[in-house]
C-alpha cells in the first residue's frame, strides 16, 4: 500500500449527452489488490470499468497506470484486459484458441503460446484435455473458466471483471468466487471487479468502492464499509436492516410512532434523521434487563437463513427485523426488542 | 408377421404413440403441400423435360425418343465450350469484385445510425424498382459513342472517348453494378452475427484491426459472405442481358446460346443439354458452399 498506486483515477466525469453516468470519481487501486466496485444497476460502475479498460473515454479527468496518463490509449494497446459479463468467448473457436487468442495476437510462436495456454487453463482448473473442444460445449461453469484462462493467458497489469458470476447458479457462484480469491493470491495481480451483489465483494475483496447514482460514495475494507456505513445508503445496500426515523428530544432520539427514545450511537449528537439497526444487531429483551429503548411488538413471520433464523416483529405500523442463531431457542410470540446504542448507526438522511 | 408384433404390442401405449407420431408429420405435410405442389410442377417437371430432351437426337420435338449423348458431343465439338468458359470467368470475377466492393459497404450501413441505415438501404434498393434491361440501356446510353459521357467531354474539352461500350470490362461492370444488392443484403445479415462484445473482447485482447478481421469477424461472418456470394456466382452464371447489352456480342455468354438453341435454332435438345451443364455447375458450386454452412448455427438454433 506504500508504494506508487498502479492505477489512479483523478475527478473522472463521464457524460452521454447531458446525463452524467459517472462524475467525480476519484480512487487509487494499490499493486496487487483485489478491489470490488459494488452498486445497485444503473450506479455507473459498467461505464466507469469501461473507461478503465479503455473501451470509452472519460469525458474529463484523468486516468493514470502507473503514473502515466491513458485516457486515449485504445483498449487494444492497454496492459489490462477484462472477463465480460456475457464471457465473449470467440464461438468459432476451441477453448485452446481462445485462451491462445491474447498470445496470437502478441505473434508468439506456436509451440510456446500452447505452452503459456495449458498453463492458464491449469490456473483456471481447466484439464488440458479439453483443448479441443469447441467453446460451445462447454458448461456455464467451464465456459467460465475458459474466459478467466484467457484472460490470464494475456499476462495483463490489472484484470478486470464484469459481473462475470452473476449468471451462474449459487453453489458455482461461491466456489468460483473462492478460486478467484485464490488464483488472485496466487498470481499477485491487481483484480477490479464490479459486481451489484454484497455478499460477492465481501468473500473476495481487500477493498470496497460502493457506487450510487455515478458517485463512489463510499471505499474502505469490506469490515468498515459493513460496520461504518458513511450513509443511509450504504448502510441499506450492504443487506437488510431496521431504519426508524428519530427527532432530537432532550438529549435522546424520539421515535414518534413507537413512543420510545433511544440513546445516540457513541460520538454522535442527537439529531433528526434515520436511526439503522443490522438485524444481527436486535435483541430480544425481558423487561428486567437495563437496557436502551425497548420496543414490544409481536412475532408474525419467522424464516430459516440456514445457520440463523430471522424474525418479523410487528409493532404498531413498524415492523422489525431480528436475526440470530438458530440454536437460541424460540422466543416469546409477545416480544420485546432492543439493541446497544453503539450498533446502531444515525444519519442526518 | 405384422399381426404377431402388432398383437404382441399392448395396443394401450402403441395406440397414443402411433396416432401423436401421425398427427405430427401431417401438420408438416400439410403446411409444405401448396409449396411442394408449386415446386413439382414448376420446378421439378421442366427440370426432367430439359433432362430428358438432353438426351434426344438433334432437332427433335419429343421428349421420348431413343436417348442419344450426341448434343453433349456437340458442345465439345461445336466450340460451346467457349460460351461455358466466359460465363464461368465473368461469374466469378464479378462475384470477386462483388466481395470486395461490398463488404466495406456493409460494414458501413451496419456501423451507421438506425435512420441513416434506412436511408442507405432504400437508395440501394431503388434501382431494383427499374427492370434491368431498362437500367442497363440507361448505361449503355451514358457510355456509347456520342453518348452522355464521350458526348458531354468532348463538347467541354474537345477530346473523344469514343465508345465504352462493346468490351468485356463493360460487361463485368454491368455484373457488379445489378447484382450488388445480392452480394450486400446477406453480408450485412452475416456482419449482424458478430457480437459487439466479442469484437470488443478481442480488441481488448490486444487485436489489431487487421487480426480482428481476419480472426473474428471475416470467420463470424462467413456464413451471410458465402451466401451471398453463392446467389452472385450462381445468377451471374446463367446472366444474358449485361453481355448483350453492354457487350453488344464481343462476347457470347452460354445463357444467350441457349437461348439462341431454343429461338433461332429450334434446337431443343441442344439448349437442354447446355441447360444441363449449367445446373450441373451450379449445383456444384451449391454443394460446396452449403458443405461449409450450418444453417441451424446461422439460424441461432444451436449455440
Amino acid at each position: 500500500m506504500a508504494s506508487e498506486p498502479i492505477l489512479q483515477l483523478k475527478m473522472i466525469d463521464k457524460f452521454f449527452g447531458d446525463v452524467a453516468a459517472v462524475e467525480r470519481v476519484t480512487l487509487d487501486i494499490a499493486e496487487g489488490e483485489f478491489f470490488t466496485i459494488v452498486g445497485p444497476s444503473g450506479s455507473g460502475k459498467t461505464t466507469l470499468i469501461r473507461l478503465l479498460v479503455g473501451m470509452d473515454k472519460p469525458s474529463r479527468g484523468d486516468i493514470l497506470l502507473r503514473g502515466k496518463r491513458i485516457n486515449d490509449v485504445p483498449a487494444n494497446l492497454r496492459p489490462t484486459c477484462m472477463v465480460f459479463q456475457s464471457l465473449a468467448l470467440f464461438p468459432h473457436m476451441s477453448v485452446g484458441e481462445n485462451v491462445e487468442y491474447p498470445l496470437k495476437c502478441r505473434n508468439l510462436p506456436k509451440a510456446e503460446r500452447r505452452k503459456r495456454a495449458e498453463e492458464c487453463l491449469c490456473l483456471a482448473h481447466l484439464p488440458t484435455s479439453y483443448f479441443d473442444r469447441p467453446v460451445n460445449k462447454c458448461s456455464g461453469g467451464e465456459r467460465q473458466r475458459v474466459a478467466l484462462a484467457r484472460a490470464l493467458a494475456f499476462d495483463p497489469e490489472i484484470l478486470f471483471f464484469d459481473e462475470p458470476l452473476s449468471a451462474l447458479d449459487y453453489k458455482l457462484k461461491k466456489l468460483l468466487e473462492k478460486e478467484l480469491k485464490d488464483i488472485q493470491r496466487e498470481t499477485g495481480k491487481t483484480f477490479i471487479y464490479i459486481t451489484h451483489s454484497l455478499e460477492e465483494a465481501m468473500v473476495m475483496s481487500d477493498r470496497i468502492g460502493v457506487m450510487n447514482d455515478g458517485r463512489m460514495v463510499q471505499v474502505g475494507s469490506p469490515r468498515d464499509i459493513y460496520r461504518q456505513p458513511n450513509s443511509r445508503f450504504v448502510s441499506e445496500f450492504m443487506g437488510e436492516v431496521n431504519v426508524l426515523q428519530v427527532t432530537s428530544k432532550e438529549g435522546k432520539l424520539y421515535c414518534p410512532p413507537l413512543d420510545v427514545s433511544f440513546a445516540s450511537p457513541p460520538g454522535a449528537s442527537p439529531r433528526d434523521g434515520t436511526l439503522v439497526i443490522r438485524p444481527e444487531d436486535m435483541r430480544f429483551v425481558n423487561g428486567a434487563e437495563p437496557s436502551n429503548g425497548v420496543v414490544s411488538g409481536q412475532i408474525f413471520n419467522e424464516y430459516l437463513l440456514g445457520s440463523r433464523v430471522q424474525y418479523q416483529v410487528r409493532s404498531g405500523d413498524l415492523t422489525f427485523l431480528v436475526e440470530r442463531l438458530r440454536d437460541a431457542g424460540q422466543p416469546d410470540k409477545d416480544a420485546k426488542l432492543s439493541f446497544s446504542p453503539e450498533d446502531s448507526m444515525l444519519f442526518a438522511e | 408377421m405384422t399381426e404377431i408384433s402388432e398383437s404382441a404390442l399392448p395396443p394401450a401405449s402403441a395406440n397414443p404413440l402411433g396416432r401423436l407420431k401421425l398427427s405430427k408429420v401431417s401438420t408438416g405435410l400439410w403446411y409444405a403441400l401448396p409449396m411442394g405442389l408449386l415446386l413439382i410442377s414448376g420446378f421439378l417437371a421442366p427440370l426432367v423435360m430439359v433432362l430428358l430432351y438432353s438426351f434426344m437426337p438433334r432437332g427433335t420435338f419429343s421428349p421420348f425418343g431413343t436417348p442419344t449423348l450426341e448434343n453433349y458431343v456437340d458442345i465439345v465439338v461445336q466450340n460451346f465450350y467457349i460460351s461455358f468458359g466466359w460465363s464461368l470467368f465473368l461469374a466469378l470475377i464479378s462475384t470477386l469484385i462483388l466481395l470486395v466492393v461490398s463488404y466495406p459497404l456493409a460494414v458501413a450501413i451496419k456501423r451507421a445510425a438506425p435512420k441513416r441505415a434506412l436511408i442507405l438501404t432504400v437508395l440501394i434498393i431503388a434501382p431494383l424498382f427499374v427492370a434491368e434491361n431498362i437500367r442497363l440501356h440507361g448505361w449503355v446510353l451514358f457510355l456509347d459513342k456520342a453518348g452522355v459521357l464521350d458526348g458531354g467531354v468532348k463538347a467541354l474539352t474537345g477530346f473523344e472517348i469514343g465508345s465504352l461500350v462493346n468490351s468485356v470490362p463493360v460487361i463485368i461492370f454491368g455484373l457488379v453494378y445489378i447484382y450488388l444488392p445480392f452480394m450486400l443484403f446477406p453480408m450485412i445479415l452475416g456482419l449482424s452475427n458478430i457480437p459487439t462484445d466479442v469484437k470488443e473482447a478481442a480488441s481488448d485482447m490486444g487485436a489489431s484491426r487487421w487480426q480482428m478481421f481476419r480472426d473474428i469477424e471475416l470467420p463470424l461472418a462467413a456464413p451471410g459472405i458465402l451466401i451471398g456470394g453463392l446467389l452472385c456466382f450462381v445468377i451471374a452464371l446463367g446472366a444474358f442481358s449485361e453481355s448483350k447489352f453492354l457487350g453488344q456480342g464481343v462476347i457470347v455468354t452460354i445463357a444467350q446460346d441457349i437461348e439462341s438453341a431454343f429461338t433461332f435454332g429450334q434446337n431443343w435438345p441442344r439448349g437442354s443439354a447446355l441447360s444441363v451443364l449449367v445446373i450441373l455447375l451450379a449445383g456444384v458450386a451449391v454443394w460446396m458452399a452449403m458443405r461449409r454452412l450450418d444453417l441451424e448455427k446461422m439460424l441461432g438454433r444451436s449455440q
